[in-house]
């Protein structure tokens, strides 16, 4: 084929030369490219099969999943003890709250879904039908789960626990601590030096101080500097800290996304004769949101498992659960499977708001379509 | 030659007396006086940092100048002016980096500002961005992001997205500079036939035939001075000054 000859300009657009793309390749670029990377991917195939085969035996094929304890495990298997779990999986994830009430939590679990769906899928059809939803969905979530209200039993605080804690304190915060990060960022940024200065005040005192630290102050202390009379529950308390933390580091990340915007962005939209909001609404902030989409899905994955943390001033999130499960001296010392099934929680959902992210980014890339 | 070229004696649309500009202690600025009349258009010229850029900047208060009076449009420029944003959306502005909105479609560019500017009802503004679209020759283009687009095509772009808010003045900063020889003609093109609409055009720019076929005056700047004015024909065959004769010289003959 090389030796053969084409008039100027008729030279033909020739395929890569075989062994140089696809799946073979793929293997040979990647694994077998030289001795030594043919070697460590033997090797590391090899430790894989050895990890992987005694992974899925403890995990799965010698594990047990009903048991009375853990003595009784053991006589069975020499695998995991699921039944640590599998006996408690409704303090897992109800907590405390009353057996005969927890379809008011699963259905607004599920309800969650279809009140998110339009927020974070902005194709989806009859958008603006369910964009009402959302905004009742506060609202309707709180009556259900609170009670109260409607004939619906009210139900104490201290009873919540396990996963469904870690949903209502992280969705709040996470829902909470954007609109008030966007504010923040844009107060950092304004011309009025009053507004200027509040937002780096509480921007900077937020992200100085511990998030522990603020816990203890919502478990202590809050109600003090509020008003005479109102008198808010810890539930409260502990979400507005979160709030306020993690919208301090959304804050940050959003104003290196707004520096980040060339200046002729800002010079366009006044040649047209927008106003400071026309500008902030549809030049600053879509562009600068995109920009940090990344940071603010760490910040809200950060706060997510920082949750965790309220176990210090006695909510049982998840990990409370477990380790009250472990103080059971029937299940004593299986500390590997309760940690493990949390983490594999935590992992679920992270993972899924890691991909999210970068399906909205790439959605969002308008620059090589 | 563009056949419009008779002068009208009516009012200047834009006037200039004795206006001074600082950036911080650097006059950038000195003493310039300009009037522009109706559908006149004007080419300036001048070596780089000789202050074009500022000057037509101050024209919509991009920049603020600190002496002299500014009137567009009978609207004098002041630091107490209430309807800056009005008088922007009759100054239309091109610029070197054609700075369009790449998060937005063409047609949400041009029709972005005579919606939430002017209050144009969305399906009008929509109609009268794809007839500007159309007249710079990419309606085609309408749904594509700017980054999708070839240099020249942003500008044209850009130029249809000031055209949109039906200004009555257009001010051009370098529109070609940042363009691959190959682009420049197309946007050249567009403004000449702006111009052959009666368009009042305030154009720095370097491109000699484009000042020579089209501007009825050409401005000579150095150093934050107008140094010389006069009509393209005189200020290519007859310049006055040593200043202007040595820029002629180095741009025209290179
Ligand atoms: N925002 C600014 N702050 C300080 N100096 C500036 C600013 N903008 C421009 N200058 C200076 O003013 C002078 C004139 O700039 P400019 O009007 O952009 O020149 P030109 O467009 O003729 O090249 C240059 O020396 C430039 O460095
Ligand atoms: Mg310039």
């Amino acid at each position: 084929m090389s030796s053969q000859t084409y008039k100027p300009g008729s030279y033909p657009n020739l395929p890569p030369p075989p062994g140089t793309v696809g799946v073979y390749g793929w293997i040979k670029n990647n694994l077998f490219s030289s001795i030594s990377n043919s070697l460590l991917t033997i090797i590391s195939a090899i430790l894989l099969y050895y990890l992987i085969d005694g992974i899925i035996g403890w995990f799965f094929l010698d594990a047990v999943f009903d048991a009375d304890s853990k003595i009784e495990c053991r006589k069975i298997d020499s695998g995991a003890c699921w039944a640590v779990i599998t006996r408690r999986v409704g303090q897992f994830v109800y907590g405390f709250y009353p057996e005969v009430e927890r379809w008011r939590i699963d259905v607004s679990f599920l309800t969650m879904f279809v009140a998110f769906a339009p927020l974070l899928y902005p194709d989806i059809p009859k958008r603006k039908w369910l964009l009402w939803f959302s905004a009742i969905y506060p609202v309707f979530a709180f009556i259900l789960i609170n009670g109260g209200f409607f004939g619906l039993a009210k139900i104490e605080y201290s009873l919540f626990g396990g996963f469904m804690l870690t949903v209502i304190l992280g969705v709040s915060g996470i829902v909470c601590s954007l609109p008030l990060g966007i504010v923040l960022a844009l107060g950092r940024q304004s011309k009025l030096t009053v507004v200027r200065t509040l937002s780096v005040c509480f921007i900077e005192f937020m992200r100085g101080v511990p998030l522990i630290t603020l816990l203890f102050v919502a478990s202590s202390m809050l109600n003090y500097f509020m008003p005479p009379g109102t008198n808010f529950s810890i539930l409260v308390r502990v979400i507005i800290m979160f709030t306020f933390f993690s919208a301090a580091y959304i804050a940050e990340v959003i104003r290196g996304g707004i520096q980040a915007i060339p200046k002729g962005q800002y010079e366009a939209a006044d040649a047209l004769g927008m106003t400071y909001w026309q500008k902030t609404r549809f030049i600053t902030l879509p562009q600068a949101l995109k920009i940090s989409i990344p940071g603010i899905m760490n910040t809200f994955i950060g706060l997510y498992k920082d949750t965790t943390l309220v176990v210090v001033i006695g909510l049982l999130d998840p990990l409370g659960i477990g380790r009250a499960a472990l103080a059971d001296t029937k299940w004593n010392g299986l500390s590997t499977e309760t940690y493990l099934f949390v983490a594999l929680f935590f992992f679920v959902s992270c993972f899924a708001m890691s991909r999210y992210s970068l399906w909205l980014e790439s959605k969002l890339n308008t620059d090589h379509k | 030659m563009v056949n419009t070229k008779t002068k009208s004696i009516t009012k200047p649309v834009i006037e200039i007396h004795g206006m001074h500009k600082w950036f911080g202690n650097f006059h950038v600025l000195k003493n310039i006086s300009l009037a522009v009349n109706q559908g006149e258009r004007i080419v300036i010229c001048g070596p780089s940092g000789s202050g074009k850029s500022t000057l037509i900047r101050c024209i919509n208060r991009l920049e603020v100048h600190q002496q002299g009076d500014i009137i567009v449009n009978d609207i004098e420029l002041t630091g107490d002016l209430k309807n800056l944003e009005a008088i922007r959306s009759d100054v239309g502005m091109v610029f070197q980096s054609f700075n369009l909105f790449p998060h937005l479609t063409v047609l949400e560019n041009c029709t972005l500002a005579p919606i939430w500017v002017k209050g144009l009802p969305k399906k009008e503004a929509n109609e009268l961005a794809m007839e500007l679209l159309t007249r710079v020759k990419i309606p085609e283009q309408a749904l594509k992001f700017p980054g999708q687009l070839s240099g020249g095509q942003q500008q044209r772009v850009a130029i249809a997205r000031s055209l949109c808010m039906q200004p009555k003045i257009m001010l051009f900063d370098e529109p070609t500079s940042a363009l691959d020889p190959e682009m420049i003609k197309e946007v050249l093109d567009t403004m000449i036939e702006l111009a052959e609409t009666g368009m009042t055009m305030l154009v720095v720019t370097h491109e000699m035939g484009f000042a020579k076929k089209v501007a009825d005056s050409v401005i000579f700047m150095d150093e934050g001075e107008i140094i010389e004015q006069n009509d393209p024909k005189k200020f290519f065959n007859n310049p006055q000054n040593e200043r202007t004769k040595l820029f002629l010289s180095q741009i025209l003959n290179h």
